[in-house]
């Protein structure tokens, strides 16, 4: 035990005596938060629309007027040229075109169906999908609004139909903020275990520091142990700013268990630092660690739903996300901090990061050579 | 009769296809100060890595200490200290940080710690510098400070490569009376070098070319071998003869570890 505590103090003289590193690791966090929490969103505001009213009918007016009532669209551009409305949609000057044809409003007096065609830059898929979403919408109450006005008021009510009503649970005002913070909490431990810990170890390899270290009889786990607790630590600190952070900036609702959290986090770097360690044993430069680090980062936060739900990847996608750490760590933020779920909901995701960081950590002392 | 701390017999080691160390036979006894000499290249800091249990031999029996290198290297790492030929303490770690760092990694109780950490700060009168950081020391105390910490844990034998490369003749010579001193407590000395002047100090040398063993005896008695007034004389005659060709190295014997490369922080 005390041969650790001298490593461990080592390390953390050696983390806060570079100047560098010391501010960095408090700055990273505040920064990140306050610049990733409110940028990263999938709400769609201001869709720009270009409206194509061949039919200039009352009925047209009152569609256009209610789309113009609406918080999501913004009509930039009307015209009655369908080149000119395509060539806003290639110029990227609108997102949506509405094209309403010339019988409309006939149709609709005369009791046919009315058509509408709806054109949708889909690069981005995501956004194209929603705002199709955003403006069918308000094509229904549109709708609504027409068989009122036909069959008048009392026999609308007489007509049966499904009244829908939504409540979003454990979000209820869909704020985004509130469920990308806790994906950024679990990037932010992330970036700090992953990078600083094995750089470290690195360091010393290309350094030479390692050798006088290699040549003492000092038992490999506790080396890995020193390299760990010091990052591990650090790590926790973070999250509690991002958690102050947090409710400060973004008044982000903490529905479970702090102490849950924590722990969750701590078992999380374990594996995260197993890992990193790992793979500086085996790499002889920084150069050669950051490329191999990176590209695990990268398909570990992509493949960990922070950005993206984890049902829609394919099936294969997410059996490999059995071994994805920062997966679970995404849906236990999530779960505790927006939820309020408890220890027994997310049994099964702690157990499943006990194993990773127990398999991680056995990896990396195994590795870890002191006789070449 | 003399107690032998380090026996070396038919070691080899490999790298791919370059042998390093070509069939090795030696032995080292208690207390002594043996010299370990050859040209850059020859093998030294290779053997002297098996021995220390660093690297492990690909065939022979290396005893350490009274431990096989090849199955026991922690025990033998337990027995003996060792000074890189790199500098390779902590050098954003001040001194006595250094020192309490390895005095705890060898499980030394703290107050025995403290203790010899203040006898070792006067010893060398580092007081003065004691919490600067090791980065901003000058090469000869540096090397002076990681020789004392090889030493600070009182091992059986400690191991030195080339610790006096680079350092002013002054230092050098204080160096040595360190070597002495360490000596006369007991504990062996294996000290590679090539500053041939440094073997005269050694209770015997033995003389490595090209991964192999061409010499081994008290200074005194190569000399008279080889009809030479120096060892360095001997060296001379026996590691580099002028009729032998000097090719240059091949690639893959730059990349070996006998090399003497200086690594630049």
């Amino acid at each position: 035990m005390r041969t650790r505590l001298y490593l461990i103090r080592k390390e953390f003289i050696k983390i806060f005596r570079n100047k560098f590193i010391g501010r960095a690791i408090f700055g990273v966090p505040i920064i990140q938060m306050l610049i990733l929490v409110p940028a990263v969103t999938f709400e769609i505001k201001n869709i720009n629309l270009c409206i194509i009213d061949k039919d200039m009918s009352s009925e047209s007016r009152e569609l256009i007027s209610q789309l113009e009532g609406s918080t999501f669209f913004k009509i930039k551009y009307f015209t009655f040229s369908e080149t000119e409305a395509n060539d806003l949609l290639h110029s990227n000057k609108c997102n949506l075109i509405l094209q309403i044809p010339s019988d409309f409003g006939k149709d609709i007096v005369t009791g046919r169906p009315g058509r509408l065609l709806v054109s949708a830059n889909a690069i981005n898929a995501a956004t194209a999908q929603l705002s199709w979403a955003y403006l069918n919408g308000v094509i229904r109450d549109y709708n609504m609004n027409i068989l009122v006005k036909n069959v008048g008021t009392q026999a609308s009510a007489s007509i049966p139909q499904i009244q829908i009503t939504n409540r979003y649970w454990y979000n209820e005002m869909l704020n985004y903020k509130y469920y990308m913070l806790p994906g950024i909490l679990g990037i932010l431990v992330t970036a700090i275990g992953f990078l600083l810990a094995g750089l470290n170890l690195v360091r010393e390899k290309e350094i030479g520091t390692i050798e006088q270290i290699n040549v003492t009889p000092i038992r490999k786990y506790h080396f890995i142990i020193a390299k760990m607790v010091p990052f591990l630590l650090i790590g926790l600190v973070d999250l509690a700013l991002g958690l102050v952070l947090g409710k400060l900036a973004f008044n982000i609702p903490f529905e479970g268990s702090i102490a849950l959290l924590f722990l969750c986090s701590a078992i999380f770097m374990v594996a995260v630092l197993g890992l990193a360690l790992f793979i500086s044993t085996f790499s002889s430069s920084q150069q050669q660690f950051m490329f191999v680090a990176f590209f695990f980062m990268i398909i570990f936060i992509l493949m960990s739903g922070v950005f993206t739900p984890l049902e829609s990847m394919p099936l294969w996608a997410q059996k490999i996300d059995v071994i994805n750490p920062l997966a679970y760590l995404m849906r236990i933020n999530r779960m505790v901090m927006l939820k309020g779920s408890t220890i027994h909901d997310i049994a099964r995701d702690i157990y499943s990061l006990i194993v990773i960081a127990i398999v991680f950590t056995t990896f990396a002392v195994s590795r870890y050579r002191k006789t070449a | 009769m003399k107690k032998t701390v380090i026996s070396v017999k038919n070691l080899v080691k490999k790298f791919g296809s370059f042998t390093a160390n070509d069939n090795l036979n030696f032995e080292v006894y208690e207390g002594e100060i043996f010299g370990f000499l050859g040209a850059n290249g020859a093998g030294k800091t290779t053997a002297l890595r098996i021995l220390s249990g660093l690297s492990s031999p690909t065939s022979g029996e290396v005893i350490v200490a009274g431990y096989n290198a090849k199955k026991d290297p922690e025990k033998i790492k337990k027995n003996i200290g060792y000074m890189c030929q790199k500098f390779s303490l902590y050098s954003d770690l001040t001194i006595r940080e250094n020192i309490m760092l390895y005095g705890g990694i060898y499980g030394m109780p703290k107050t025995l710690i403290i203790k010899r950490t203040e006898d070792l700060l006067d010893k060398l009168s580092f007081h003065e510098y004691s919490d600067r950081l090791i980065a901003d020391l000058p090469l000869g105390l540096k090397q002076k400070l990681a020789f004392s910490v090889a030493v600070f844990h009182e091992p059986k034998i400690v191991f030195l490569d080339e610790p006096t490369g680079g350092v002013d003749p002054i230092t050098r010579r204080q160096f040595w009376e360190m070597i002495y001193e360490t000596a006369n407590r007991g504990i062996t000395v294996f000290v590679t070098t090539h500053y041939m002047d440094e073997a005269e100090y050694c209770n015997r040398v033995s003389i490595m070319s090209e991964g192999k063993i061409v010499a081994i005896d008290t200074p005194a008695k190569l000399k008279e071998q080889y009809g030479a007034k120096t060892v360095e004389e001997v060296f001379i005659k026996i590691a580099r003869p002028d009729n032998r060709p000097h090719p240059l190295p091949s690639p893959s014997r730059l990349s070996g570890r006998g090399g003497n490369w200086v690594g630049i922080e």
